[in-house]
């Protein structure tokens, strides 16, 4: 049977049809879907798990318990499960262990675009790279075998398009694998790394690159020579491949499904038959270094972009530009002409719970270390409410520096409920500990927003549906031994300002949870009202424009003292969460029930 | 076109929320079920918060490499919105058509920046430059007249369907595996009325 499938739903078809028993990640594009399919085959355990090393650490004690198992996280998940790769790198494994990098070259949802082949080069483990949806399923499998046949974790290393592109892909039947295992292992030379083992291991280690080279060497590698004319021969990976066949048709193609470690004598073979070679990949120079260091001539950076990612329009460019046979001239795209368009960036949006605490934020000018989730983009203007978002749980740790460093000001560090989680936690306690007066605000929307809806420790169910415990934020600030903590309903603009003076008025830790679910979710989608504007009332004081709500509007009606637009309201916009009827001087705006009363 | 074309690029835009992806996604199973190779690209994530979206979609009877279209092109660009058929008009090739649908949506830069939103002249302007047909679609009151302006993607699909040589069986055939049957209906009107609406020019 054939389907489309996007990347992360070929992965997930591939893991099941390999027989994976178990499955953990922390949600992250352009990785999130890989498992929420993966949840809904049957016979598998897939979770979300409270963080990426977690997940890793999970997926790990699955495979040594002889289970087939698979981790998935975003390129920088990995930097958070560094030190779990690192050791299951020398432990090994008793059955295989896959983990998913979904790199992002682009930023097209992330704060970098490091290039995790590097990481699967540091911690010494194959890396796979599919082309196509059909090689997400195909390598997934390989990679399971490889895992098992080297004793190592197989880093299967994606990109944003490959994760996020569908193509058609060939069906196959699940198979299932007795475990390997009945009992967890007790071979602590191998599994307990005191430094007596470790130094036995790492020689392990090093031989098992060599015996991963041999085999890539050999013909059952996923190392593929096309041979076209010789002039140019292209050696690439990944995506990147797709775009070499597009642009350069005439061109030789040695297509590399693993980049590390490298078949160098493949590439020596392949350059004594081309009169020029070059390196065609996204980002990192990771191939291109590794062929350079085997001795053998090539180009790759000097004609290709290391920053951001390719397409067919800048391969074909560059490729023009640097003599290489491509299909057509690049196209040239007459001057449009075009006025500067206003753009058009992500927002939070109308109805989003956060948007009261970062107006209050705004009003109180107090300095913000934010984190990552759709409240970063309380950053934007007309807020303008954040003055700081590094990575996943680094609110909390760098409000704490630069309290103890003596500022003149109240830190405040803003993060989601599902970061608080993810690495909020550790550095709460910290403050708990050593004593800061940062005022944390939990931003509790009761999902995780950003990447789609995903449950987490704080919404009361799993992945798989099944109910679990709703972790309580204030007991769990209690417990840490802060004694200032107030929870508000996030909406209710008075009770948030009282609450935030309330703890500001002491020198203490504290915590402030704002709760409200995201307004996307269908019970709250079920609760839309929207408001109206009083066009009598109004006078364009533009205090409501203030809080970047998407649904209010500047009408062509001037208010005739001020000559400034007055407020409109777009009714296919306006969810009715009433943040800017609070804040309205003139009580212009009318609330939910005041709509109701004048309902005809 | 020509039922010989061997290939088709389409390119898809419009804003975070109003159902491109759900439209790409159906695009590329009619390729499909037509016999054609077919990839898809798109982006999740931050940008769907109200921001730009666009979705890439190719069609080859032989082999498609490449999953994104490049610049210059798109043989069809469908845009959800005025002002992203304008921001991404450069997809376009020479000669291509625009279906654009006839819906403004103010982003906060015009809404509270105060940057005018360009006028549909500008919008015309600029695809004659690249001599390319334009359908206006009025897809929102379309959708509304079949009973639900949320269906304003399936009168879009529909006006697409009228510019390629394939039965509408086909198309008929991807949608419904698509859509609960309780709203087939009103679907299957706003597809007929979309169909019917990409023949007037502007």
């Amino acid at each position: 049977m054939r389907r489309i499938l996007s990347g992360n739903e070929a992965l997930a078809r591939g893991a099941w049809e390999a027989g994976v028993k178990v499955a953990a990640a922390y949600p992250g594009t352009p990785s999130t879907e890989l498992l929420e399919e993966l949840a809904r085959l049957p016979g598998v355990y897939a979770e979300w798990s409270t963080n990426e090393k977690v997940a890793l650490d999970v997926a790990v004690g699955a495979a040594l318990a002889g289970r087939r198992a698979l981790a998935a996280m975003k390129h920088v998940g990995v930097n958070v499960a560094l030190d779990s790769l690192m050791y299951a790198s020398y432990t090994g494994l008793e059955a295989g262990l896959v983990l998913v990098s979904a790199d992002d070259p682009a930023m097209h949802s992330s704060q970098n675009e490091q290039d995790n082949r590097r990481l699967a080069a540091f911690a010494r483990i194959p890396c796979l790279e599919p082309s196509s949806s059909q090689e997400c399923k195909d390598f997934m499998r390989l990679a399971l075998e490889l895992s098992e046949r080297f004793d190592t974790p197989v880093m299967v290393r994606t990109t944003t398009r490959i994760n996020h592109s569908s193509g058609i892909v060939r069906l196959d039947d699940r198979i299932e694998l007795p475990p390997r295992r009945e009992k967890f292992p007790r071979r602590p030379e191998k599994y307990v790394m005191v430094p007596a083992n470790a130094r036995q291991r790492h020689p392990a280690v090093e031989d098992r690159v060599k015996a991963v080279v041999s085999w890539a060497e050999g013909e059952d590698s996923p190392v593929a020579v096309e041979w076209r004319e010789t002039d140019v021969g292209i050696v690439t990976a990944g995506v990147a491949y797709q775009y070499a066949r597009e642009v350069f048709p005439t061109a030789s193609v040695l297509k590399l499904g693993i980049s590390y470690p490298l078949p160098v004598e493949r590439v020596r073979a392949f350059a004594a038959r081309v009169k020029r070679l070059v390196v065609l990949e996204e980002l990192d120079p990771v191939i291109e270094e590794q062929v350079k260091l085997a001795g053998i001539l090539c180009e790759g950076k000097s004609i290709f972009p290391l920053c951001g990612e390719l397409d067919p329009t800048v391969v074909r460019e560059r490729g023009a530009k640097a003599g290489l046979p491509v299909d057509r001239p690049p196209v040239e795209v007459p001057s449009l002409e075009k006025p500067e368009l206003p753009a058009r960036p992500p927002v939070l949006c109308p109805g989003c719970p956060h948007r009261s605490v970062f107006a209050l934020l705004a009003k109180k000018k107090a300095p913000v270390s934010g984190d990552i989730g759709c409240y970063t983009l309380g950053y934007l203007p007309p807020l303008s409410a954040l003055h700081f978002c590094g990575c996943m749980g680094a609110s909390i740790g760098v409000a704490h520096g630069a309290a103890k460093a003596g500022i003149s000001e109240r830190m405040v560090a803003v993060l989601g409920d599902s970061t608080f989680f993810h690495t909020g936690l550790p550095a709460l306690a910290n403050v708990a500990y050593n004593r800061s007066n940062v005022l944390t605000v939990i931003l509790d929307n009761r999902t995780t927003g950003m990447t789609g809806h995903q449950p987490n420790p704080g919404t009361g169910l799993t992945l798989q549906g099944q109910p679990a415990p709703a972790l309580d934020f204030e007991a769990i600030a209690r417990a840490l031994g802060i004694e200032r903590v107030i929870t508000v309903e996030a909406y209710d603009t008075e009770a948030l300002e009282k609450a935030y003076k309330e703890l500001m008025a002491t020198d203490e830790p504290a915590v402030l949870v704002a709760r409200h679910a995201c307004a996307l979710l269908p019970e709250e989608r079920r609760r839309w009202v929207p408001l109206e504007v009083v066009e009598e009332k109004c006078t364009g004081c533009g205090v409501c424009f203030r809080i970047g709500c998407p649904a209010l509007l500047k009408s062509d009606e001037l208010d005739p003292r001020t000559h400034k637009p007055l407020a409109l309201i777009a009714p296919d916009l306006c969810t009715g969460c009433e943040v800017c009827a609070q804040l309205c001087p003139h009580d212009a705006i009318l609330t939910r029930d005041q709509v109701a009363l004048e309902a005809p | 076109m020509t039922p010989e074309r061997k290939s088709f690029n389409f390119v898809m835009v419009g804003v975070g929320g109003q159902g491109t992806i759900l439209a790409s996604d159906i695009l590329a199973e009619v390729g499909m079920e037509a016999g054609f190779d077919v990839k898809k690209a798109e982006v999740h994530g931050m940008s769907q918060r109200g921001g730009s979206v666009i979705s890439h979609v190719r069609w080859d009877r032989e082999q498609v490499f490449s999953p994104l279209v490049g610049l210059g092109e798109a043989d069809i660009l469908v845009a959800f919105e005025k002002l992203e058929a304008l921001r991404f008009a450069e997809y376009l090739r020479r000669g291509g058509t625009a279906i654009v649908n006839d819906m403004e949506i103010l982003p906060i830069t015009v809404t509270v920046g105060g940057v005018p939103y360009p006028s549909a002249a500008t919008l015309k302007r600029t695809l004659a430059i690249l001599g390319a047909t334009l359908l206006w679609v009025p897809g929102e009151e379309l959708a509304k007249r079949a009973g639900n302006v949320k269906a304003a993607n399936v009168v879009l699909l529909g006006a697409i369907s009228r510019l390629l040589p394939l039965p509408e069986g086909v198309w008929w055939g991807c949608l419904e595996r698509r859509i609960p049957p309780k709203f087939a209906d009103l679907n299957r009107k706003a597809f007929e009325l979309g169909r019917g609406a990409a023949t007037v020019p502007a």
